[in-house]
């Protein structure tokens, strides 16, 4: 077995799909949570083998488009700090804050450095002692629990120059917060790395409170296809259960090793996403214990950050209620190579999924 | 316009579009120029003459599979390549970094004369410039070269047909992925080998079959995603490829996953993409097949009178969906 080509077999994809077409009888709105779905939905065409009956929407499941204008504003002002040096993920390169992108930051010669895993930030804090080393704590809950780990390994080492700024987020409550809104969506793919670390326990109340069925979905396309379907059928069957698709990846109750450390180092608060506002338990902040290592000190208290350009609608499209080519700046003003918004920024954000995969009018509108 | 150079004004995307056409059509408007081929052709009394330059910078200097040496003769080689040029000489010049070890620079120059031989080319000029610490990332290597185009011979990257069938010459992705598999940070473990290597052997085969090349382009920077790009705006065709017959490593397919790249997109240094009448391609494959370079070359798909300046893409899975070109950054100094 080798866990991936038997979900991207030609033959597999297209009887799933074959079966969806018999299954669904009326209109059903389904929502990819993640950005990484989004991704394999374009990358491997699998709209242009959907029935008409089948719509698909992105959600806010891209932790860069969702991070606010603010938070960058704050990563902006932690490289005027001298002698800084600012450790972060590469898709926050291009994200554009009030004046600036960081990419721009770095070209006016501010110490930007790209890693790819925390420990690489505190490895760059032990090499420059003398300096402080601010690592931009990002992502869901599957990249909270490093953060978490390099947290505590940085209070073993002693090493007082590495800090964190916590913009991490949590995905099931905004959830609800977006079915409070005018999200019009009769299902959700639900994040299987997400569901990797807090298992599918957490999704019981989108099932049952709001009645909207989950399933938690692998990446490959007969992992997003099968979900296509269980959706599809649990909507047909007037069911709305949480159930899990991606079985090779996810639990019921999750990772409890990755939750406890996630316990141990931070609390939950809320958090203002982009496009959708402050969300009640969302966030993740450093608990007291570990304040040693917390950058928000060194934000400056008075960040003004300036409105998003107008006719940006990364809200609306973040919110699930505008698709990107209906965006007057797509394609036009709006473009990866100089985004206005952040959807187009990320190479998991929806906008410039649907700009490189499907710039066309005719696959847009699948 | 921005207002300042970002890396990925060089990554051969649209930015680094966008930057040679900023350059191009404010600065240096003339019509060799503005054909943006891979290498000018000059009309020289009764001689065709094919002249280009590239300068290399590819971080680390030493990687699987070649070094920056042998990246810029080849380079320069299949640049006079892909316009039906046979390469005559190049020049070579070094800016290179105070601290720089004789013990690098003789590795690089035994690989560059080395690969100048394998291409068949005399290097018959250069440049050495050392500067202060810092103020380069140890080498950088310019070259330039010339080559003679044969009489009746037009090759540009605008000359698709409806009908044509489009012929990679192998593996796509190799090279990228064996750079990046040496980074600071990323290091990781592989056989992937980069597949630095001059096209003008192959090319030359190519034209003992036929002369009827409609268009031709070597997908370095960019991948082959945003060269397929150039031709179908270029060419005003669409262009419609099979993702199951793009030859490609597993290792590199893995590689790709790991790091959330797609390899249409990464850089490859020893491959050619040609445009041709169905009727040649046949035996056109069979003589590119009998050389190195050449041995996986497969058709992967063809050229379409409908979605003018759109590369389709039929999915390994059944889909299909449009195969754009490189926006933005990819992997910063590739070559």
């Amino acid at each position: 077995m080798r866990f991936a080509e038997e979900f991207r077999s030609r033959e597999l994809v297209k009887s799933i799909a074959d079966r969806i077409r018999q299954k669904c009888q009326k209109q059903w709105t389904l929502m990819e949570f993640c950005g990484t779905h989004t991704v394999s939905i374009f990358r491997h065409g699998l709209k242009s083998m959907l029935p008409d009956g089948v719509k698909l929407v992105s959600g806010p499941g891209c932790p860069v488009c969702v991070t606010s204008k603010t938070d960058i504003d704050k990563i902006l002002a932690l490289c005027d700090i001298p002698d800084a040096i600012v450790a972060t993920y590469g898709d926050m390169m291009k994200v554009p804050g009030s004046k600036f992108t960081l990419a721009e930051k770095r070209a006016q010669g501010a110490d930007v450095r790209v890693i790819y895993s925390s420990y690489d930030a505190i490895e760059l804090a032990r090499e420059n002692r003398g300096r402080k080393v601010f690592f931009i704590g990002i992502g869901f809950e599957t990249t909270a629990p490093s953060t978490a780990a390099a947290v505590r390994r940085a209070k073993e080492m002693g090493l007082q120059n590495f800090k964190v700024l916590s913009l991490h987020k949590l995905t099931p409550p905004v959830i609800g917060a977006l079915l409070e809104g005018d999200c019009a969506v009769d299902g959700f793919i639900c994040p299987g790395h997400v569901c990797s670390i807090i298992g599918a326990k957490p999704l019981e109340p989108i099932a049952s409170g709001y009645g909207k069925p989950c399933v938690v979905a692998g990446f490959e396309p007969g992992d997003v296809m099968q979900a296509i379907l269980m959706l599809v059928a649990q909507l047909e069957e007037g069911r709305s259960e949480v159930e899990i698709e991606y079985v090779r990846g996810v639990t019921y109750e999750g990772n409890s090793n990755a939750l406890k450390i996630m316990e141990e180092v931070f609390d939950i608060t809320s958090s203002e996403w982009r496009g959708i506002g402050v969300v009640e338990n969302t966030g993740l902040v450093l608990r007291g214990e570990f304040a040693d290592f917390d950058a928000s000190p060194y934000v400056p208290q008075q960040i003004r950050s300036e409105p998003d350009p107008p006719g940006c609608k990364c809200g609306d499209i973040l919110r699930g209620e505008m698709l990107p080519p209906d965006c007057p700046l797509f394609g036009r003003l709006c473009k990866p190579s100089s985004p206005i918004g952040p959807c187009m920024v990320s190479s998991e954000g929806s906008c410039a999924t649907y700009y490189l995969y499907a710039r066309s009018e005719k696959w847009m509108n699948l | 316009m921005d207002e300042f150079i970002r890396l990925a004004h060089g990554s051969g995307g649209d930015a680094s579009k966008s930057l040679i056409e900023f350059l191009v059509g404010k600065y240096l408007k003339n019509p060799i120029v503005e054909s943006l081929e891979d290498s000018a052709v000059l009309e020289i009394d009764a001689s065709r003459i094919a002249f280009t330059t590239d300068s290399y910078v590819v971080h680390p200097i030493f990687f699987p599979g070649g070094d920056i040496g042998s990246l810029a003769v080849n380079g320069t080689v299949n640049d006079l390549a892909m316009v039906g040029a046979f390469p005559l000489a190049l020049t070579l010049s070094f800016i290179i970094e105070e601290g720089f070890s004789f013990e690098d620079l003789n590795r690089l120059m035994e690989s560059i004369s080395r690969t100048a031989r394998v291409a068949g080319v005399e290097i018959v000029g250069g440049d050495t410039k050392v500067v202060e610490k810092g103020s380069v990332d140890r080498i950088f290597i310019n070259t330039a070269g010339v080559g003679m185009v044969p009489e009746g011979m037009s090759i540009s990257s605008g000359g698709a047909r409806p009908g044509d069938v489009v012929i990679l010459s192998g593996t796509i992705g190799d090279h990228g992925i064996a750079v990046l598999s040496q980074r600071q940070g990323l290091r990781f473990e592989t056989t992937i080998e980069s597949d630095t290597a001059p096209l003008n052997k192959l090319v030359e085969a190519m034209l003992e079959v036929t002369h009827d090349i409609h268009a031709m382009r070597d997908p370095t920077r960019g991948g082959l995603a945003t060269t397929l790009n150039e031709i179908a705006s270029r060419s005003q065709v669409g262009i419609a490829i099979d993702e199951d017959k793009v030859p490609i490593r597993s290792e590199v397919l893995r590689a790709c996953e790991m790091f959330g790249l797609d390899p249409f997109y990464v850089a490859n240094e020893g491959k050619l993409v040609a445009f041709v009448p169905e009727s040649v391609a046949p035996e056109l494959l069979e003589s590119m097949r009998k050389v190195d370079t050449g041995k996986h070359a497969a058709i992967i798909g063809r050229v379409t009178a409908q979605n003018e300046g759109i590369v389709l893409l039929n999915t390994r899975v059944g889909g299909e969906r449009i195969l754009g070109s490189l926006s933005g950054e990819l992997l910063p100094r590739i070559c």
